[in-house]
């Protein structure tokens, strides 16, 4: 494999840069619905440049484990981003079987949370780090059949084919695809601790999954987290764009604005589905991750018709 | 026409689904209003060329199983003043389970079968998955009145199959099925409503208290 053509990294650059801005058009678009004006979109940035300027309060309680699960974190959620075709062209790090790769790294990063979480010595926590570890077992195997669908739709294992350059035969797949990118985004609500599953917004202790494991950090490990966080959902994002409209003729220039434009839209898709429905009733967050997988594997099975 | 059509029958098994995860009676009601709707639009989506025959055929299967018998079960429901809750013998997560299931059977099994030529292939494995998933509702869930919704896309399914012959099977004996199912579904939203009066109940399960 050659060097990576600046496009690549541009994409990449790009995608970094402008992950913040997905929770935040969310946010927006929840206060248009509710009639307020809300923050603007650009709160997340403040609020990680104000959290990196303050010092880090850490528990007598903590070890090691705790100081490294935050870096952990950003740094798979980026290794995994550089995993995906973002130019359309290839990514950054590509080979065959990166797909499993990609969903590895996402398990890695929420592994280190965890343990994190559990490192801190506190039952509260603990509850959290059991329930998004739950979650997880479920969410995972749903996000493989969707991958495995769209590596039989391409005849690849390369998330670079995947999402990229799809030949003009993978046209007959549409009804799959859409499916497919469905799927997708039910589970990166789940993924990512959005509204059916986890309400980002919500401080009351029985309700919440995400929130309860981060709250021993402080200063710039907690904005790490919430970075890592909003590049996940900037991550399915593109990898949403990638299925529908693979950036495939457009060019190293146009991808960019893509990208970008695929955030927005899945910030305010975010933001509708927070609006309109309410977060579900714990025992049947279950049946929302299995119904998204059953959502993929309907794609897989049509792919494989 | 075909993309269109694909793309119904790809809703159709979305309400097949929506039926087995909801946990409210008037959303499966809705889901199973949904599916005659969309039913009733797939004769005119399947043929290019439109006879009056598709026409009529299309035109009572909305008026039927799009309005008729859904008004028919929210009937039932606000006359017998049953609880709004669906529940099952087995739980939602294992209905979506088998479900999923049946997919892959009615789409391994639909590869198979000797048929003449289809207007889309995928005609055959959602009737077959509708019939499965109309069975399943049948069996798992204790509700009279959702055995009823069970039964209608068990008939859904037939009827998706017989699209597939629609031009040889005659016209009368489509819409001779559509007025059995209708008188069907209206003298069991009225056994609905009498089990209910006597039983202070809709559980079949309570039916075996019937002796004489």
């Amino acid at each position: 494999m050659g060097v990576p053509p600046v496009s690549a990294w541009l994409a990449l650059g790009v995608l970094l840069f402008a992950a913040p801005l997905v929770p935040g058009v969310a946010a927006r678009t929840k206060a248009i619905f509710a009639g307020r004006r809300g923050a603007p979109v650009w709160q997340l940035y403040a609020d990680l440049w104000k959290l990196a300027q303050r010092g880090i309060v850490y528990s007598t309680a903590i070890t090691w484990v705790f100081r490294l699960a935050p870096v952990a974190l950003v740094a798979t959620t980026i290794t995994a981003a550089a995993l995906l075709p973002l130019d359309g062209h290839g990514g950054l790090i590509a080979f065959s079987g990166d797909a499993v790769a990609f969903v590895c790294l996402l398990a890695l990063g929420r592994f280190a949370l965890v343990l994190a979480a559990l490192d801190t010595g506190s039952s509260f926590e603990g509850m959290g780090a059991s329930r998004d570890a739950t979650f997880a077992t479920l969410i995972e195997p749903g996000l493989f059949i969707a991958l495995a669908a769209l590596a039989i739709a391409a005849d690849s294992y390369s998330l670079t084919s995947m999402l990229g350059a799809r030949s003009a035969a993978g046209t007959a797949d549409a009804p799959a695809l859409v499916l497919i990118a469905a799927s997708i985004f039910a589970l990166m609500l789940a993924e990512c601790a959005r509204v059916p599953v986890d309400d980002p917004a919500t401080h009351l202790e029985l309700t919440m999954v995400h929130e309860v494991m981060i709250l021993d950090h402080s200063g710039p490990d907690l904005a790490m987290v919430l970075y890592a966080q909003a590049l996940k959902l900037a991550t399915f994002a593109a990898i949403i764009l990638g299925v529908l409209l693979p950036p495939r003729s457009s060019g190293g220039w146009v991808a960019p604005f893509a990208l970008l434009a695929s955030l927005v839209f899945i910030g305010v898709a975010v933001g509708i589905v927070e609006s309109v429905m309410a977060r579900l009733r714990l025992p049947r967050v279950p049946l929302f991750i299995a119904a998204g997988g059953s959502v993929a594997l309907f794609g897989l099975i049509l792919v494989l018709r | 026409m075909t993309p269109l059509a694909e793309l119904v029958l790809l809703a159709i098994v979305f309400t097949d689904f929506a039926v087995l995860g909801t946990s409210r009676l008037s959303s499966c009601i809705r889901a199973i209003a949904l599916q005659g709707l969309l039913l009733g639009s797939l004769p005119l989506l399947l043929h290019a060329e439109l006879n009056p025959r598709l026409v009529v055929l299309a035109v009572s299967t909305v008026l039927i199983k799009g309005f008729a018998l859904p008004a028919s079960l929210r009937w039932a429901i606000r006359e017998a003043a049953v609880r709004r809750e669906v529940e099952p013998l087995i739980g939602y997560l294992a209905s979506i389970l088998l479900g999923a299931a049946a997919l892959a059977v009615a789409f391994s099994v639909a590869g198979v079968l000797p048929l003449p030529s289809l207007p889309t292939d995928l005609l055959v494995p959602v009737s077959l998955v509708t019939v499965m998933i109309g069975l399943l509702v049948l069996i798992t869930r204790a509700k009279a009145l959702l055995q009823v919704v069970g039964y209608l896309m068990l008939e859904n399914g037939i009827y998706l199959f017989g699209l597939t012959q629609a031009e040889r099977a005659p016209f009368l004996v489509e819409v001779g099925v559509l007025l059995d199912v209708f008188a069907g579904v209206f003298i069991m939203g009225i056994v609905v409503f009498h089990i209910n009066r006597e039983f202070d109940s809709i559980s079949a399960d309570r039916l075996r208290e019937l002796r004489d």
